[in-house]
C-alpha cells in the first residue's frame, strides 16, 4: 500500500481504463468497415460513382479509427502478462490459444488488405478491390469472435480441467471452447452493437453535413445507407441483447439481478423496476419506480414466474463457494453501475430504433423533410456520441457482474494480478496512459470533425482523375 | 522436454525472427523520416514505402507475443511481467509511431506534420533500441525468484552491456531501414540512402565486435555452447560483410537481404543461447526452462495442427502483397 492505492486497484483501473478506450474503437472500425464494404459493393453494383466516394469519404475516418484501434490493441495483448502474470500462469492453456488464433487468422487478414485497400484504388478491378474492404470486415469480425471465445471462457468456463498438481486450469475441449454458448450470445450482441457505432457515426456525421447545406446529396445518400443498417442492427442488438439476458438468469443469476437492482425475490408474477434508489451498503432498494408484469416478460417471455434476488443468490454463492474460497468472499457485485448502465444500454437502444425510423421516413428520395427538419439533424448529430456511451455501459455490466472472480467461479481478481509489479510502476504506467489516451482521443475528435470539415470536395471534383496513389500508374519510374 | 515443447521454441523464434527481419526495416524507414528524408516530397515518398505494409509487418510481433501466451505462458508471464518499464515505453513508442502515419496524412500545418514526423522517427527509434536492450538483458540473467517472478532494478535492465545491445539493434535496423529506402525508390533518396550506408556499415562491425566481447564476459553463452555460439557470432559478421559488400558494389538486394538475416541471425543467437531455457535467472537454480513453461500437450498439439494449417494461407496474400507493390517509387 502507498499513497493508499493497492497494486490491485490500480491494475484494476488499468484494465478498465485501457479496455474502455480501446473498446471505442473496435466497434466503430468494425461497423465502418462494413458500412464502407456496402457502399463500395452498391458502387461495383450499381456503378454509381457517388457510392465509390461515399466508400473514400468514410473510409478516411474508418482508417484514423483503425490505426488508433491496433495501436491501443497491443496494450491489451500485452497487459495480461504485464499486470496479470497470475492469472496468465493460470489461465494460459486456454486463453493464449485464441489469442494466437486471433493474431494468426485475423489480425494479418485485416492489416494486410487495409493496405491493399488503402493503396490500391487504381491497381485493382473494381470488384477486386471491393473484396479487399469485405476481407478486411471480415477479419475484424473474425478478430472479434476470437477474442470473445477468450472472454466467455472467462464468464462461463467450459471444455477445461483443474490440474491439482500444478494448479492449472487446462483444456480438454478446444471444440467446446470455441461452442461456448455465452460465446454464441455475446458476439452477435456485440457485432450488431459495432454495426449500430458505424453506422450511427456515419450518420450523425452526415447530419452535421447536412446542416452546412452542402453536398447535399452526397450526405443524404450516406444517411440513407446509414440509417438502414442502424436500424437492423438495432433490431439485432435489442433481440440478441434479449437471448443475452435470458441466458444470464441461469448462468450468472447475481448479474442478472443487479441489472435489474433486485435485492429480494420477485415473487410472480414480477414487477420491473424502471428506476430505484439503491442502497448498496444494506443490499436493499430504497425507493423504486416499478411496471407490473414487465419483469417476467424481460426474464421468462411470460406473465408469471419468480426471479431470484441478489440476497437469496449471495446465500447460495456462498453455500457453493465457501469450502474453497473461504467466507469472507463478498459475492455482491457493484449493483449501482450495473442498474444504470443497463438502463442506459437499454434506452438507447430504443433510442437508435426511434431515430433510425423517423430519418428514413423523413429522408425519403420524394421529400425534403429531412433538410428542412433542422432540429432533427441536430439529435442526429448528437447521437454520434450515444453509441460509445452503450457499448461502455454494455462491458461495464458484462465485466463488473464477474466480480469477485476473474474467471467465473475458478479464479479470482486478486489472485490473478502480478505479484512482481510496484505500486509506482503501475501508478506511471496508469498516468501514463491515461494522457496518451486523453491526446489521442482529442487528435481522432479534431482530425474527424477536420474531415468532415472540408467534406467529399476533392473527391467529388475529381472525379475524372484517378485520387493520388504513390503506386499508380505514371507515379513511379520503371526500371 | 518433448518435441512439440522443442517445436514451439523454434516456433516463437520464428516469429520473432519474421518480426526483426520486416519490423526491422519499418523501424529503419521510421527513423529515415527525419533524418535521410530532407524534404516534403522525400518524407512522402519514404513513408509510403512501408505504407501498405508496416501494419501488417507489426502484427508479426503481436503473433509472436500471442504464440508465446499459447505455448510457454510462464515464459510470458515472467517476461511481460519482470520487464514492465521497458515494456511500457515500448507500448508508448509504437502507439505513437502507429497512429503518426495515418494522422500525419491529415495534417494541414507544417508544424503539424513535423510532429507527426518526429513521432514516427523516435516512435521506431526508440522501440528497436528497447527492444535490443530488453533481449540482452533478458541472456544477461536477470534476478527471478523460485515463482518464477522477476523483480529487476535499473541497473539490471540499464548497464553497459544492454546499451550496446539496444544501439546494436537500432543500427541493424536503420541500415536494413536505408538498404530498404534503396531498393524502394529511385533518384536522391535512393543514392543519399548508399552513401550513408557506407560508413555506418564500419560503425556496425565495430558495435558488433563490442557486443561479442561483451556477450562473453555478461552470459554464459561461450561457456555452455562456444562451438553454436562462435558460428553464430560469425555468421553475423559474415553476413555484414555481405551487406557491406552489396553496399561498395551496389547491390541492393544482397545488402537488403543480407541485413535481414542478420537481425535473423541475432534472434538465432539468442535463442541458441537461451535453450534450454526461456529465462536465464541470476541464480541459475531459477532459471525458467522450456519443460516447465509450456501448456499441456493438448493444447500445444491443438495450436500447432491450427498454426501450420493457417500460416501458409496466411503467408500466400501477406507475400502476394508485397509482389503487389513491388515498384520504386519517385519523389
Amino acid at each position: 500500500m502507498y499513497l493508499g492505492l493497492s497494486i490491485l486497484s490500480l491494475a484494476r483501473f488499468q484494465f478498465a481504463m485501457t479496455t474502455v478506450f480501446h473498446f471505442f474503437f473496435v466497434p466503430l472500425s468494425i461497423g465502418l468497415a462494413l458500412l464502407v464494404a456496402i457502399m463500395e459493393t452498391v458502387y461495383v453494383v450499381k456503378k454509381d460513382v457517388m457510392y465509390k466516394h461515399m466508400a473514400q469519404f468514410w473510409g478516411r475516418i474508418f482508417l484514423l479509427s483503425f490505426a488508433v484501434g491496433v495501436v491501443t490493441g497491443i496494450i491489451q495483448e500485452f497487459q495480461f502478462g504485464m499486470n496479470w502474470s497470475d492469472y496468465s500462469r493460470f489461465m494460459g492453456d486456454i486463453f493464449g490459444a485464441p489469442l494466437a488464433i486471433e493474431a494468426l487468422v485475423a489480425f494479418f487478414m485485416e492489416s494486410t488488405f487495409i493496405g491493399l485497400w488503402m493503396f490500391g484504388w487504381d491497381r485493382f478491378s473494381a470488384r477486386l478491390h471491393c473484396a479487399f474492404i469485405w476481407l478486411t470486415s471480415i477479419g475484424t469480425m473474425i478478430s472479434a469472435m476470437w477474442i470473445l471465445a477468450a472472454n466467455s471462457f472467462m464468464q462461463n468456463p467450459v471444455g477445461f480441467i483443474l490440474n491439482a498438481k500444478t494448479g492449472r486450469a487446462e483444456m480438454t475441449d478446444f471444440g467446446a471452447v470455441v461452442s461456448n454458448p455465452q460465446l454464441w450470445y455475446e458476439l452477435p450482441h456485440v457485432l450488431f452493437g459495432a454495426f449500430v457505432t458505424g453506422s450511427f457515426v456515419v450518420a450523425g456525421m452526415a447530419a452535421f453535413g447536412l446542416l452546412k447545406k452542402k453536398n447535399v446529396t452526397f450526405f443524404r445518400k450516406s444517411l440513407k445507407v446509414s440509417l438502414i443498417v442502424g436500424l437492423i442492427a438495432t433490431i439485432g442488438v435489442v433481440g440478441m441483447g434479449d437471448l443475452q439476458t435470458r441466458y444470464l438468469i441461469n448462468e450468472q443469476p447475481m448479474k442478472f439481478a443487479a441489472t435489474e437492482g433486485l435485492y429480494e425475490d420477485s415473487g410472480s408474477p414480477a414487477s420491473w423496476a424502471v428506476i430505484e434508489g439503491i442502497d448498496a451498503k444494506n443490499h436493499k432498494a430504497k425507493w423504486s419506480v416499478e411496471i407490473p408484469y414487465v419483469l417476467d416478460i424481460l426474464s421468462y417471455h411470460k406473465l408469471e414466474g419468480n426471479v431470484k434476488g441478489q440476497n437469496t443468490i449471495n446465500k447460495e454463492l456462498h453455500a457453493k463457494y465457501d469450502k474453497k474460497f473461504g467466507k469472507d468472499m463478498n459475492y455482491y457485485v457493484p449493483a449501482k453501475t450495473l442498474f444504470w448502465s443497463f438502463r442506459v444500454m437499454a434506452f438507447s437502444g430504443g433510442l437508435f430504433a426511434l431515430i433510425a425510423i423517423i430519418g428514413l421516413i423523413f429522408n425519403r428520395a420524394s421529400s425534403t423533410l429531412i433538410e428542412r427538419q433542422r432540429w432533427f439533424l441536430w439529435v442526429l448529430g448528437i447521437c454520434t456520441f450515444l453509441p460509445f456511451v452503450a457499448n461502455t455501459a454494455g462491458w461495464f455490466i458484462t465485466e463488473l457482474g464477474r466480480y469477485p472472480w476473474v474467471v467465473y467461479g475458478l479464479l479470482t481478481i486478486a489472485d490473478a494480478v502480478s505479484p512482481n509489479v510496484s505500486v509506482a510502476s503501475l501508478l506511471t504506467s496508469n498516468i501514463i496512459y491515461f494522457c496518451l489516451f486523453s491526446g489521442l482521443g482529442i487528435v481522432m475528435i479534431v482530425l474527424s470533425k477536420r474531415v468532415l470539415h472540408h467534406g467529399p470536395d476533392d473527391l467529388l471534383n475529381a472525379a475524372d482523375d484517378a485520387p493520388y496513389d504513390p503506386y499508380g500508374k505514371g507515379a513511379f519510374s520503371h526500371e | 522436454m518433448s518435441n512439440l515443447q522443442f517445436l514451439w521454441f523454434i516456433l516463437v523464434g520464428v516469429l520473432f525472427s519474421g518480426f526483426f527481419f520486416l519490423e526491422g526495416f519499418d523501424f529503419g524507414v521510421g527513423m529515415s523520416i527525419k533524418s535521410l528524408a530532407q524534404t516534403r516530397d522525400e518524407r512522402d515518398v519514404v513513408i509510403h514505402t512501408i505504407g501498405p505494409h508496416w501494419d501488417a509487418n507489426e502484427v508479426w510481433l503481436i503473433t509472436a507475443g500471442g504464440a508465446m501466451f499459447a505455448s510457454f505462458p510462464m515464459w510470458y508471464a515472467s517476461l511481460f511481467s519482470g520487464f514492465y518499464l521497458i515494456l511500457l515505453l515500448i507500448l508508448v513508442a509504437l502507439i505513437m509511431r502507429g497512429v503518426s502515419f495515418e494522422f500525419r496524412s491529415r495534417m494541414e500545418s507544417e508544424a503539424g506534420r513535423n510532429f507527426w514526423e518526429w513521432a514516427a522517427a523516435i516512435g521506431s527509434g526508440c522501440a528497436a533500441f528497447l527492444f535490443g536492450m530488453m533481449f540482452t538483458a533478458l541472456v544477461k540473467g536477470m534476478p527471478i525468484d523460485a515463482n518464477g517472478d522477476m523483480t529487476a532494478h535499473f541497473t539490471d535492465y540499464v548497464n553497459l552491456f544492454t546499451l550496446v545491445g539496444g544501439v546494436a539493434v537500432t543500427l541493424l535496423c536503420y541500415l536494413h531501414g536505408l538498404n530498404f529506402v534503396r531498393l524502394k525508390t529511385t533518384g536522391t533518396l535512393r543514392e543519399r540512402a548508399l552513401k550513408w550506408a557506407k560508413p555506418l556499415y564500419w560503425v556496425l562491425f565495430a558495435g558488433e565486435v563490442v557486443f561479442a566481447i561483451l556477450l562473453y564476459f555478461n552470459t554464459d553463452f561461450f561457456q555452455k555452447k562456444p562451438v553454436s555460439t562462435l558460428i553464430i557470432v560469425a555468421l553475423l559478421v559474415v553476413l555484414t560483410a555481405l551487406a557491406t559488400y552489396g553496399v561498395y558494389g551496389n547491390h541492393e538486394w544482397l545488402s537488403f537481404i543480407s541485413s535481414g538475416l542478420s537481425l535473423i541471425d541475432v534472434v538465432v543467437l539468442l535463442f541458441n543461447g537461451l535453450f534450454p531455457r526461456v529465462m536465464v535467472a541470476n541464480n541459475p537454480a531459477n532459471s525458467i526452462l522450456i519443460k516447465n513453461a509450456s501448456n499441456s500437450p493438448y493444447t500445444l498439439h491443438l495450436m500447432t495442427v491450427i498454426s501450420l494449417t493457417v500460416l501458409p494461407i496466411m503467408l500466400i496474400y501477406f507475400i502476394w502483397s508485397y509482389w503487389v507493390f513491388y515498384k520504386r517509387l519517385a519523389s
